[in-house]
């Protein structure tokens, strides 16, 4: 019998196909920090038939929204999300990159009025998903860094 | 879009060729009008909301003019001072205010994406007048009336662009449409304030022919068009390394000599030094010309999108 390195979740989820070395951004995204109740398994560099090499997050007792794995397509379009109740798969979700990502990044321009006290989250249209290039829809510009602008 | 009735004007990008000719041919109509030789009454009745955030001479009092001679007033302020602004009021709550005293809204503010965020408030039109580095659509628009007024065709003209190419926002908006209207280019900068990557990527993808330079001279014989513009002190730590830049992209009635017999030079002022005051007398001189353009351009369009016109 196989030997899993990680074990499975009663209840959470799984975020498996992350592009490797992108896991601990993932946790960024999620706001998972020390403040956490729960466990979380990160696995990283695991070999994969698909990616080569990926990273896997399990996060136990609790289960992701859709702005949530909106905000994980922005560094891990090829991810998988599985959401697990009672040792099963209950569902099983890709994560995709929307058009138009709202209220997830904020613009990198100081000088743009979305980062001014108006009352707006910052928009952004993706350009192109393959390398990722979103471009702010206030003040036209392309956001450089992305992970470095995730809200 | 076939009508401009309540339509905003936020960027040039959102105008195609036909919209672009639809504009220039209406502003040819508004020339005796602009010079108050006919008269117009198509906005009687009529309040443009003018909020000039920012200090704006040529842009606010050509607003100004346009709505007045089409018979409509102008209500507004000519700088945040005094203001509720001042009081730490949200553009968006300003905006909401005015929109419910004018029928449109003409708006220049310091931070980029301003114009797009008023549009989001207003049911009424807003107008950009330039939004800080951002965009500054109706400026285009007098620079293509001016080119396509003097010349009959903007398509396969040669445009030299001088001066400070990086942080112009002038010269970009003027570059996306030139691009669209099927301009040569020609780019003329020193090399620290050159056109941003991503323009040349895009008159790259549109196929057009254009030439990057250095000097002045490179250009000047085959240019149908020099548009010029300031390069500014504070972009150089060194005022010496400024003085001599500047120097070198200085347009004088000696560099004319080997220019076309019908070039024309354009310039969105003010300008300092950067054009000889020995050039204002030559007939290559339309910057002024230019300015006056700003008036029939901006009543052609209040005119489509608020007045009678079609």
């Amino acid at each position: 019998m196989r030997e899993l390195r990680v074990t499975p979740i009663k209840n959470g989820t799984v975020i498996d196909h992350i592009p490797a070395g992108m896991a601990l951004k993932v946790l960024k995204i999620l706001g998972i920090g020390d403040n956490v109740s729960s466990t979380v398994t990160v696995a990283m560099h695991v070999p994969s038939h698909a990616m080569g090499w990926k990273d896997i997050v399990k996060v136990e007792d609790r289960e992701l929204g859709v702005r949530e794995i909106d905000k994980i397509a922005l560094i891990a379009p090829s991810a998988s999300v599985n959401v697990i109740r009672n040792f099963n798969v209950a569902e099983k979700r890709r994560v995709s990159l929307p058009e138009r990502v709202v209220g997830i990044l904020k613009c990198g321009n100081p000088n743009c009025i979305t980062n001014a006290r108006e009352p707006v989250e910052a928009e952004f249209l993706v350009k192109s998903k393959s390398p990722l290039r979103v471009v702010c829809r206030y003040c036209d510009r392309e956001l450089e860094d992305i992970p470095a602008h995730i809200v | 879009m076939s009508s401009f009735r309540g339509r905003d004007v936020l960027s040039i990008r959102d105008f195609s060729r036909a919209d672009i000719d639809t504009v220039l041919k209406a502003a040819r109509k508004m020339v005796p009008v602009a010079l108050g030789k006919k008269v117009s009454r198509s906005l009687e009745g009529k309040i443009l909301g003018t909020l000039f955030y920012e200090p704006s001479t040529r842009t606010r009092l050509s607003f100004e003019s346009a709505v007045s001679r089409l018979g409509g007033r102008a209500l507004g302020f000519s700088s945040a001072e005094g203001t509720s602004v001042q009081k730490g009021e949200t553009l968006a709550d300003t905006i909401r205010m005015v929109e419910a005293y004018s029928d449109g809204i003409v708006l220049r503010h310091p931070q980029e994406g301003a114009a797009r965020l008023a549009a989001g408030f207003s049911e009424k039109p807003v107008i950009n007048a330039g939004d800080g580095a951002g965009q500054h659509p109706t400026q285009t628009l007098l620079d293509l009336y001016t080119i396509w007024d003097e010349k009959g065709t903007i398509e396969g003209q040669t445009v030299a662009l001088v001066g400070d190419l990086k942080y112009g926002r002038t010269v970009h908006s003027l570059t996306y449409a030139l691009a669209e209207l099927g301009a040569n280019l020609m780019f003329v900068s020193p090399p620290t304030l050159e056109m941003p990557r991503e323009i040349i990527e895009h008159v790259k993808e549109k196929g057009l022919t254009f030439r990057l330079a250095h000097r002045l001279e490179e250009a000047i014989r085959d240019a149908d068009v020099l548009y010029v513009t300031r390069i500014q002190k504070e972009r150089f730590p060194d005022p010496q390394e400024y003085e001599k830049v500047a120097g070198s992209y200085r347009v004088d009635a000696d560099l004319l000599r080997d220019a076309k017999r019908d070039l024309i030079i354009m310039h969105p002022l003010p300008r300092v030094t950067e054009i000889s005051p020995d050039v204002d007398r030559t007939k290559h001189a339309l910057y002024f010309k230019q300015a006056f353009n700003g008036v029939p351009v901006r009543m052609a369009l209040l005119d489509l999108i608020l007045g009678g016109g079609s």
